[in-house]
């Protein structure tokens, strides 16, 4: 089958952000960036299938600026064939992503297409099931674990419940959870030819999608701060503690 | 204004998260509950009686069985239409669906809604809660998903009428095994009390302490995502940006060093007491109560003397 791998690059994932004084959002200048860490997830998943001889090609897109060209790299140093790096600046929902993939499905017409859950800026948790949504493809979000089963796929997804095991017909979305592989750091060789494999740069207006945002972004705060209580010396104390928290809570 | 919600429910039982959500929805708008599923008329006979609810709707067939988001979707795209507003809980339902559904209506959705401003705008956080956003929608009908934990739950006593509708679809994904998570404690996600634990507890045996702990107080058990990646504890159990988000009353932390994708799910928490022997660890700098100290020795001190009283 033919993979499709969508990868976007965010704000590392170690990096604690700062909201800016004038509430437009977050500080994104001088901090570190990297591939959102649930795609790295669907990028080894693709590249598992293809060692597994189930996948004949491995293509991977990301929406965003000219720097987004790292985490494609990233991708390819994986094992992934093919870049296509799909040229936007600013601010693009998820919808408008979608479309841009759905334009892409068009156009590659793969068997699979892989995201992550969720990426870890915005945390929306939406372009894949956006993407089945507009295809019109049966979705398995939250993958734990993928099976390939003649010309579908038994997928395990984490639930509120635990886990649940279900059968998808290709072609499909599968979204990646965090559980669901190790991915692999690229060897030096592997970094040296990714720079060698074909990577497509194209503008986003090519694609014909209206970019313009439906949401209107007021402001971003930032959350209520914490501050530390106070300390207890010992077990003994700590129970006195709680038990007189419990008895707060019963008296509501 | 019209508000539909979508009713999350599991086992024949009407989830906890729904009255919550019924009575954030309530402030946008007259409410018509949706309850879809297989053989669900205990669950409808129970959404009924949430205070708020105008309606309930029934849409019970075999292809909803197990809620697919290709079924709900399709369901509540057919029911879309006289609605200013489609909400549901940002739990494994929801948030399945009212993506697919957003894409299929051309809509933008606002996921994890935390705050309600009117009926069009929102706040919602990002960057595993470092920032919050507030948005605002000038389209035609908004779709929502909304984390139960940040509302009160709407009062019962009502009797909304309960209306039968067409069910319909088709579920083309195939449902093949559930493997459930066996536990009598609390529910997570809308526990009062929860104890949860780290890595740090070393093995599946020793983690049964924060079970045995929650246990003595009546409460949920949590835990860090290492915790979990090491087979500790079962993935329903973790708690974070990629787990379950919590906002109980009372949070024990257990030998949780505080990264900030966990944070990010406990930061509705009323009161936070931790328990570590660094004295460092970002969870103890936040803590209501703190306590500096080795697990293996305070914790069943905790069983023991909680256990009494
Ligand atoms: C109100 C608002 C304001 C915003 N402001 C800004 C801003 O000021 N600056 C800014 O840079 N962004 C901004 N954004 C971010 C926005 O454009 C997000 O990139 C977009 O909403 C996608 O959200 P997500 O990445 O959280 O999607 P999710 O649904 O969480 O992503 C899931 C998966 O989809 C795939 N995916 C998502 N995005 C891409 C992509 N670009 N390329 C390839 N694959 C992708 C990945 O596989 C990812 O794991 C804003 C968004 C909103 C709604
Ligand atoms: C994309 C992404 C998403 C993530 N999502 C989540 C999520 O949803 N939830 C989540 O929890 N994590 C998540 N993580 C992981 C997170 O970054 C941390 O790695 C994790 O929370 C650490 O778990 P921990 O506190 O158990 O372990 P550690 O960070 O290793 O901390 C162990 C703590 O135990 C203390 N300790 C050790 N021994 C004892 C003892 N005998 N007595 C008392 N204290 C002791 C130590 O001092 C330390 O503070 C995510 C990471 C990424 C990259």
């Amino acid at each position: 089958m033919k993979i499709l791998v969508a990868v976007k690059r965010v704000v590392d994932h170690a990096v604690r952000v700062r909201v800016r004084p004038d509430g437009s959002g977050v500080e994104t200048e001088n901090v570190r960036m990297s591939m959102n860490p649930f795609d790295k997830h669907a990028v080894e998943a693709a590249v598992q299938l293809g060692e597994a001889g189930h996948a004949s090609e491995i293509v991977v897109v990301s929406i965003g600026p000219k720097q987004s060209n790292d985490v494609i790299l990233t991708a390819l140093a994986m094992g992934a064939h093919r870049g296509i790096l799909i040229e936007a600046d600013g601010r693009i929902e998820t919808l408008a992503v979608a479309k841009l993939l759905n334009a892409v499905v068009a156009e590659e017409q793969p068997d699979l297409v892989l995201l992550g859950k969720q990426a870890v800026d915005d945390d929306s948790n939406q372009v894949g099931q956006m993407l089945a949504g507009l295809l019109d493809w049966p979705q398995a979000t939250f993958a734990s674990e993928i099976k390939v089963a003649g010309d579908s796929l038994e997928v395990t997804r984490e639930v509120d419940y635990g886990r649940a095991t279900v059968g998808v017909s290709l072609p499909a979305i599968v979204t990646a959870d965090l559980r669901l592989n190790t991915p692999r750091n690229a060897a030096l060789p592997m970094v040296m030819k990714a720079r060698s494999k074909p990577l497509a740069v194209r503008p986003a207006a090519e694609f014909g999608v209206d970019l313009t945002p439906r949401l209107k972004l007021e402001k971003v705060s930032p959350p209520a701060e914490r501050v530390a209580g106070r300390k207890v010396a010992d077990a003994a104390e700590l129970v006195a503690a709680i038990s007189s928290e419990l008895t707060e809570l019963e008296a509501l | 204004m019209s508000v539909l919600v979508l009713a999350e429910h599991d086992l024949g039982a009407l989830s906890a998260a729904t009255a919550r959500i019924v009575a954030a929805a309530e402030t946008l708008g007259p409410v018509d509950l949706l309850v879809a599923g297989q053989d669900v008329s205990a669950v409808a006979a129970e959404a009924a009686k949430l205070a708020g609810v105008e309606k309930v709707l029934v849409a019970d067939s075999a292809a909803l069985a197990s809620l697919s988001p290709e079924a709900v979707a399709a369901l509540l795209a057919r029911l879309a239409e006289p609605y200013s507003h489609i909400v549901a809980a940002a739990a494994a339902t929801g948030r399945d669906a009212i993506p697919r559904l957003a894409a299929k209506l051309d809509l933008m959705p606002v996921t994890d809604v935390v705050a309600i401003h009117g009926p069009t705008r929102f706040d919602r956080p990002i960057y595993a809660g470092n920032a919050i956003e507030t948005v605002s929608s000038g389209q035609s009908k908004h779709l929502l998903t909304i984390r139960a934990s940040a509302f009160r739950p709407a009062a019962s006593g009502n009797d909304a009428p309960i209306h039968p509708v067409d069910a319909d679809v088709t579920s083309v994904a195939r449902f093949l095994a559930a493997h459930r998570t066996e536990s009598d404690l609390p529910e997570l996600s809308t526990a009062q009390v929860v104890v949860a634990g780290g890595v740090s507890f070393g093995s599946a045996e020793k983690f049964a302490l924060v079970a045995e702990l929650a246990k003595v107080l009546g409460a949920a058990v949590g835990a860090t995502r290492a915790a979990v990646d090491a087979g500790y504890a079962p993935n329903d159990w973790q708690v974070g940006q990629t787990g379950k988000i919590i906002a109980p009353d009372l949070y024990i932390a257990i030998g949780i060093s505080g990264a900030l994708q966990h944070l990010a799910g406990i930061q509705g928490a009323k009161k936070i007491v931790a328990i570590n022997k660094d004295p460092e660890a970002p969870l103890m700098k936040i803590a209501d109560i703190a306590l500096v100290g080795d697990l293996f020795e305070v914790v069943p001190q905790l069983i023991a003397g909680l256990g009494r009283e």
